[in-house]
């Protein structure tokens, strides 16, 4: 175990380091370095350049010497928080993505935990209810849910609700506690926000996520055990949750893998068309102004965010399924 | 010989007729017999061939182009009347536009004018354009004359024909699924193949690629790769850019697929049998590999072009993809980003019925070809 452990946090690292050179490519691919795109910025404002403080921040970001260099100067400022400036905001990176991340990483969660509450019990019930009603049912909203892209449901969402409920929906907080501290009640406020952009978010995951599970269970109903089992005289319910499906849950620990990419950028998008606190509208409006370091440190986390799921999905699967850790 | 008994023998006869054209049939007829069961892929693949050439003849189709400034803005979708009271036929018209300022608020008013009737034409004469790229005329399907305007879904904020702009931009934005998949099954299919192939090296690093770029999630690095394509370029340009973005994420699938096959056909006889008879790597991948999990790669493409399709959608309604003039369902989608205009003008939503009856159609027919693809199962 401790070695599948090893190999699979060696295996993580490397595509820590793609990524990485990705973000870089990202950040670096915009004509012009971040210092020409500022300078103008400054003169478009018609304020003063300080030529002292432009070569200062050059020679800080290191914009003057070669291209590999300035890699390796800003990857290693990511081990000691320091990702970058924010010309856009006139602030640390750091202290920007502070506010946001935190919403992102637990929008991305709840989408997640929900996504498997909701996707499990509906994947069983339509597996041992096969050409059901229900099951029909359920077959068409996870195909819809799957084919319809979140942005477009977002939008469409939005629209209902203030034609209709008279709600502007958007936002985590009503407008009294965007500013106040944590309290009780701003708590239970965001609680009032948060299924729309959850549920939004989760709907194509969870009906991929029925879909699968609907087939491994359907797959393992069919095994001869089953039908000793039930010969046997076990009870139904008793039956199909003691063996199919804790068989069937199995390869589910797998489809986090595809999963949390899905949520991640759905929530991105998402949270952009419902004007969420996270870290998409940022982004967007970062890669509009082309703040790159802001846009390429968002890039990077997001990925890491997915890359640690994955790390942490596979980990659990070998956990679940000592066939995995000998392979 | 009784005429039951005719029947019976003919009747028996029939069946073995019927089972012999199931073995003798080729897998690609074997394939069409199963598609055909399927009703819903049926449906999808009409639904998208109406599209495509809805895509096609644009120009034709739309009455007015789709930069052309109307004094209507805003305008509602207008009432098309089918029977005509006072000479008791069906005929289509539409009244003319009375239009008025609001005393108090001075915002822009209409109203029907019933005292004048414009039919709707066909054929009728209008802004010159290319059809097919290829010849010129002015001809388009249907129109009032230059009398009047029709606004079947209303206009937007300039006064331009939603109509037209939805038809119109129906071109780019079913292209960029098809072009980007044709780019993306190129890199698929080589990088697959070597992958499947050869094992060893190239395979494992291949398939880290394929790991990473399936474990990141799409639209942050979609939106960060879109974001470099400078402002200044020409929209074919960006278009083309657009593609190359999507493709160069969207690839890892179809590889996926084509290593998968690859490795399971490697292995087959008819492989082993190949090379002993002096085939090359390549001509064994050509001739005998590729083709057989061909089936398998059709599939694959029909799904990963809807995907490609609502990329673009995605980018071009966050303003990171095509921009104006250029028009596609994400860019014509921008003026319904703010829910108060999009309360006020629920019209401009239309396109998102296109949007998502495409998705919808590409993954009906996909879902149709996946269990018509290895017609020898069961």
């Amino acid at each position: 175990m401790s070695q599948y452990i090893a190999r699979r946090l060696v295996y993580t690292l490397v595509l820590l380091v793609v990524l990485s050179v990705v973000a870089f490519a990202i950040i670096q691919l915009p004509p012009g370095d971040y210092l020409t795109s500022y300078v103008t910025l400054l003169k478009a404002q018609g304020q003063a350049v300080d030529q002292a403080l432009i070569d200062a921040l050059r020679r800080q970001y290191g914009l003057d010497q070669p291209m590999y260099k300035q890699y390796l100067l800003w990857i290693s400022g990511f081990f000691r928080g320091d990702f970058g400036f924010s010309f856009q905001w006139n602030r640390p990176v750091r202290e920007l993505l502070a506010d946001r991340i935190g919403y992102s990483i637990g929008i991305s969660l709840v989408a997640l935990v929900f996504t498997y509450g909701v996707a499990i019990p509906i994947g069983i019930y339509s597996a041992t209810h096969q050409y059901s009603l229900a099951d029909y049912v359920f077959t068409v909203i996870a195909f819809l849910g799957m084919t319809l892209p979140a942005f477009l449901v977002a939008l469409v969402f939005m629209f209902l609700a203030y034609k209709y409920l008279g709600l502007s929906p958007g936002g985590l907080f009503s407008p009294q506690y965007m500013t106040e501290p944590w309290s009780w009640a701003k708590f239970k406020d965001l609680l009032s926000h948060l299924p729309v952009p959850i549920v939004i978010i989760a709907l194509a995951g969870t009906g991929g996520t029925v879909r699968v599970l609907r087939a491994l269970v359907l797959d393992e109903l069919r095994k001869p055990y089953v039908i000793t089992a039930r010969a046997k005289g076990l009870k139904e319910t008793r039956l199909i949750l003691k063996y199919p499906v804790r068989i069937a849950l199995n390869p589910l620990a797998s489809t986090m893998a595809w999963l949390l990419p899905g949520i991640v950028s759905g929530e991105v998008i998402v949270s952009i068309v419902l004007n969420l606190p996270t870290t998409g509208p940022l982004l967007l409006n970062a890669l509009l102004a082309q703040d790159m370091y802001l846009a390429g440190s968002i890039v990077m986390f997001l990925g890491l965010l997915t890359l640690v799921g994955m790390l942490l999905s596979d980990l659990l699967l070998a956990w679940l399924d000592p066939r995995i850790r000998y392979e | 010989m009784s005429e039951s008994q005719i029947t019976a023998v003919s009747a028996a006869e029939w069946e073995d007729r019927e089972k012999e054209a199931l073995y003798s049939a080729s897998q690609w007829k074997l394939m069409a017999w199963r598609l055909r069961k399927h009703k819903l892929a049926l449906v999808g693949a009409a639904v998208l061939v109406l599209l495509y050439l809805m895509a096609a003849f644009a120009p034709f189709i739309a009455p007015y182009g789709p930069q052309q400034r109307t004094p209507y803005p805003y305008f509602p979708p207008q009432k098309v009347y089918l029977y005509d009271r006072d000479t008791r036929s069906i005929r289509p018209y539409v009244h003319g536009i009375k239009k008025e300022r609001d005393p108090d608020t001075l915002a822009l008013r209409f109203s029907e004018d019933t005292s004048t009737k414009y039919y709707i034409r066909f054929f009728v004469q209008g802004a010159p354009y290319k059809l097919l790229g290829l010849f010129t005329t002015d001809r388009h399907l249907f129109g009032v004359g230059p009398d009047a305007y029709v606004f079947l879904f209303g206009t937007d904020s300039t006064g331009r024909d939603l109509f037209s702009r939805t038809v119109r931009a129906s071109s780019l934005s079913l292209s960029v699924g098809i072009v980007g998949v044709a780019l993306s099954f190129v890199l698929g299919l080589i990088l697959g193949s070597i992958s499947g192939y050869y094992g060893g090296v190239a395979d494992s690093v291949i398939q880290n690629l394929v790991a990473f770029l399936s474990a990141t999630p799409t639209i942050p690095l979609w939106m960060g790769l879109s974001a470099a394509l400078p402002p200044q370029w020409p929209v074919v340009k960006v278009y083309f850019g657009i593609t190359v973005i999507l493709s160069f994420i969207g690839w890892t699938g179809l590889a996926r697929v084509v290593r998968g096959k690859i490795l399971q056909l490697r292995e087959e006889v008819f492989v082993e049998a190949a090379r002993l008879a002096g085939a090359s790597s390549a001509r064994i991948m050509f001739t005998h590999l590729l083709p057989s999990c061909m089936s398998y790669l059709i599939v694959s493409i029909t799904l990963s072009v809807p995907s490609m399709i609502l990329g673009e959608t995605a980018l071009s309604f966050l303003g990171l993809g095509l921009r104006e003039p250029a028009v596609s369902w994400g860019v014509l989608l921008q003026q319904a980003q703010n829910v108060r205009t999009v309360v006020l003008y629920p019209w401009l939503m239309i396109p998102v019925i296109f949007v998502v009856v495409t998705a919808l159609a590409f993954n009906f027919l996909g879902d149709g070809l996946r269990d018509a693809a290895d017609p020898y199962a069961r």
